[in-house]
């Protein structure tokens, strides 16, 4: 009997606790938008990819959170901000999404952060790396979450420093994300005691970097920085290999995904040093997400697509943690969580939006040490977070 | 005192604060850049001459070739083993005579219906067809697409004291030079030529001569889109064979067209080439400007000489 009284009371309150959490969900839907590149020269690294990240995350929780379906949506950004801020504000306004992610280029994040702050919904960039969002634009409901320009310079930058690489040469985009690379691998490589000799600034996407090349020859540093992604790097890595600049000089791509690696060969990659947030090949963790990952999309994740991934698997957590889908809690919870999964390691959300966790300093190989497909880099070490990501900028209201 | 007099000779290569020696090395980048301009400028300028179509497809027939070439090389005898590789010079001769039968498909069963229409017409048909070649490739191959080695042969370089050239950008220069020549004098010294130039003035009269119009449309367009096929293979072993490479050199190559003069041969080659050697030169004193300047020149061009530099007003 007393049993019976105890279960009764015990359904009562399962019934009220959920039926209180109900209410808490906006929509009755947890609802993730995945904003990217769809088509253009950014695709490879983001795109359909970054979908199918999102879409384990969703699975990894069972497809719901408090009781209520996670859905998810994605759309083409073109790597327009005004077309990415149209998306968003038709989501944020009819479409019931409740975070987005992605952004791979930097300009789209900053349009949409804006707009996500009026309409109190979370946004956080994976593969938007300039340290812009971490600056005057910064908003309280942001977190850049895979990695920033600074962090991407500081690793590859110090390494060569420390090898005796002073003298620098940028190749750099001519846009938000060249700048900030640009930038933040200048402060870096002047504190540890290297020079920039000089910079050309290319069209964005070019196709022929020749002459930005020879100019960078001609200026005799020791190392050729490329302060671009994507395609524009693989091309200019190629050209520079076509002009024989890489016998006598170091080309250093600071942002390179995997993809980029793919594309380009071993043959003419090899030996460069990067700096990565995410190596699929670093542990058993992370092989094994990303072997299932592989099955769906029959390539290696990138650090774009992994940090999606983990982006949406830790903002449910959070969502499941804070009992609400309301952003401002949301972004608390996630503040307090410590972040750890077979992407991101020894991960603290900091208040001006910055993901603080250990990045991976790796160097490509060459063809003879590579044993399988995708088989592209050794882990050269890890860099702890405190090390190389940037201090706060004073200029971020976001904690304030 | 030698170290005296080689500060003075440093001193006369000078000029505007940028060494003799890159500005060297920038105009031949430019001239190498120029030649594609100049062989993708002169298919739009012989296809708009006879057919009154402005071809947007062009970018994606250029991007067809390269893949092709790309596909041959490294995909073919994945798929049917070692002997089945096409090579780089096999593929040269090859690839155009794909995307031109191509072309010429395009034209008898889609083109040949709108030549009674505006421009427009032909101008978003062909912009269509970009569109989903380039779809269709981004598809199956992603868009960061795939490297392709020079040949053997043309691997390396030689140290020219000023810079040292790609052997291979080196033959991009002379071949392009040579099939801008050979298209120029097939248009305008031979007998074929004046057939298409006339056919090009007054295609009713001289179908009335018993000449097969249709016929020369077709195999002209087929044959510029050749040309862009020719110009596609020489860029693989240069650009990223990616669903994009053309549709990014398009723009350039349709303002060097205007510049040239609409369906001018020679000009469109002369402006091709001289267009490229100005880009290359803004981007020696004021790189920021390099992608705007070939458009300025091109609203220059339009106020004063609306028919452009070559052409002749209607």
């Amino acid at each position: 009997m007393q049993f019976r009284k105890l279960s009764v009371c015990l359904a009562a309150c399962a019934a009220l606790s959920s039926f209180s959490v109900h209410a808490q969900v906006s929509d009755d839907v947890v609802k993730i938008g995945v904003l990217n590149d769809l088509s253009g020269i950014y695709s490879d690294l983001s795109g359909q990819g970054s979908v199918t990240a999102a879409r384990m995350a969703i699975e990894e929780m069972g497809g719901k959170v408090l009781g209520k379906p996670v859905e998810l949506v994605f759309a083409d950004h073109q790597n327009k901000p005004d077309v990415a801020a149209n998306l968003a504000r038709g989501w944020f306004d009819q479409g019931k999404v409740d975070m987005v992610t992605d952004f791979p280029t930097t300009s789209t994040a900053l349009a949409v952060m804006e707009i996500a702050r009026q309409k109190n919904r979370v946004v956080m960039p994976s593969s938007g790396l300039a340290t812009a969002i971490l600056g005057e634009k910064c908003t309280p409901l942001t977190a850049q979450w895979t990695t920033n320009t600074y962090a991407l310079a500081a690793g590859t930058a110090r390494a060569l420093v420390k090898e005796g690489k002073k003298t620098w040469y940028f190749v750099t985009a001519d846009y938000t994300f060249g700048h900030s690379l640009e930038k933040d691998a200048t402060e870096v490589i002047k504190a540890d005691g290297g020079s920039v000799v000089g910079s050309s600034r290319h069209p964005f996407p070019g196709n022929d970097f020749s002459s930005f090349l020879l100019k960078a020859q001609a200026s005799k540093a020791d190392v050729i920085a490329l302060a671009n992604a994507g395609n524009d790097t693989v091309n200019a890595i190629k050209q520079a290999n076509e002009y024989g600049i890489t016998r006598k000089q170091v080309v250093a791509p600071l942002l390179t995904y995997i993809s980029d690696v793919h594309s380009i060969g071993l043959d003419k990659a090899q030996g460069m040093y990067l700096s990565e947030a995410f190596y699929w090949d670093y542990d058993d963790r992370s092989r094994a997400w990303s072997r299932k990952f592989f099955e769906i999309q029959k390539r290696m994740p990138t650090a774009a697509q992994a940090g999606v991934y983990s982006a949406t698997l830790n903002y449910l957590k959070a969502v499941q943690a804070a009992g609400t889908d309301e952003a401002k809690a949301v972004m608390a919870q996630l503040r307090k969580m410590t972040i750890d999964d077979a992407v991101i390691r020894k991960g603290k959300l900091r208040e001006d939006g910055a993901l603080v966790h250990d990045m991976l300093l790796l160097q490509v190989k060459t063809p003879a040490e590579s044993k399988a497909p995708w088989d592209y880099y050794k882990v050269k070490s890890v860099l702890k977070g405190a090390d190389v990501f940037p201090p706060i900028n004073p200029a971020c209201q976001a904690g304030k | 005192m030698p170290g005296g007099g080689r500060r003075a000779t440093d001193e006369t290569h000078i000029m505007f604060d940028i060494p003799m020696q890159s500005l060297l090395a920038q105009l031949l980048v430019g001239l190498i850049n120029g030649c594609f301009y100049a062989m993708l400028s002169m298919g739009l300028a012989i296809i708009f001459g006879l057919l009154n179509i402005i071809n947007f497809a062009h970018g994606a027939q250029f991007m067809v070739a390269a893949f092709l070439a790309w596909m041959g090389f490294s995909q073919l005898p994945l798929l049917l083993g070692p002997e089945f590789k096409i090579n780089f010079w096999a593929a040269l001769v090859l690839a155009p005579l794909i995307v031109g039968g191509l072309g010429v498909l395009l034209e008898k069963t889609l083109l040949k219906r709108l030549y009674h229409l505006d421009h427009l017409y032909g101008l978003l048909l062909t912009f269509g067809v970009s569109l989903v070649l380039e779809g269709v490739f981004r598809h199956f191959y992603g868009i960061s697409g795939a490297s392709y080695d020079p040949p053997a042969l043309l691997q390396g370089g030689i140290d020219l004291g000023f810079m040292y050239l790609p052997l291979y950008r080196g033959f991009v220069v002379v071949a392009s030079i040579l099939i801008c020549g050979c298209t120029w004098f097939l248009f305008e010294k031979t007998r074929l030529g004046a057939l298409l130039r006339a056919g090009t003035e007054n295609p009713k009269l001289l179908q009335a001569f018993g000449v097969n119009i249709p016929l020369m449309i077709t195999l002209t367009y087929g044959f510029g889109v050749g040309l862009a096929g020719i110009a596609g293979v020489l860029a693989t072993p240069i650009m990223q064979v990616n669903p994009l490479m053309g549709a990014n050199l398009l723009n350039i190559v349709f303002a060097v067209v205007v510049i040239g003069g609409l369906g001018s041969i020679l000009g469109a080659v002369v402006s091709g080439l001289a267009l490229g050697l100005l880009e290359g030169l803004t981007k020696v004193f004021y790189p920021e400007a390099s992608t705007v300047v070939v458009f300025v020149i091109m609203a220059v061009v339009l106020l004063t000489r609306p028919a452009g530099l070559f052409g002749k007003e209607h």
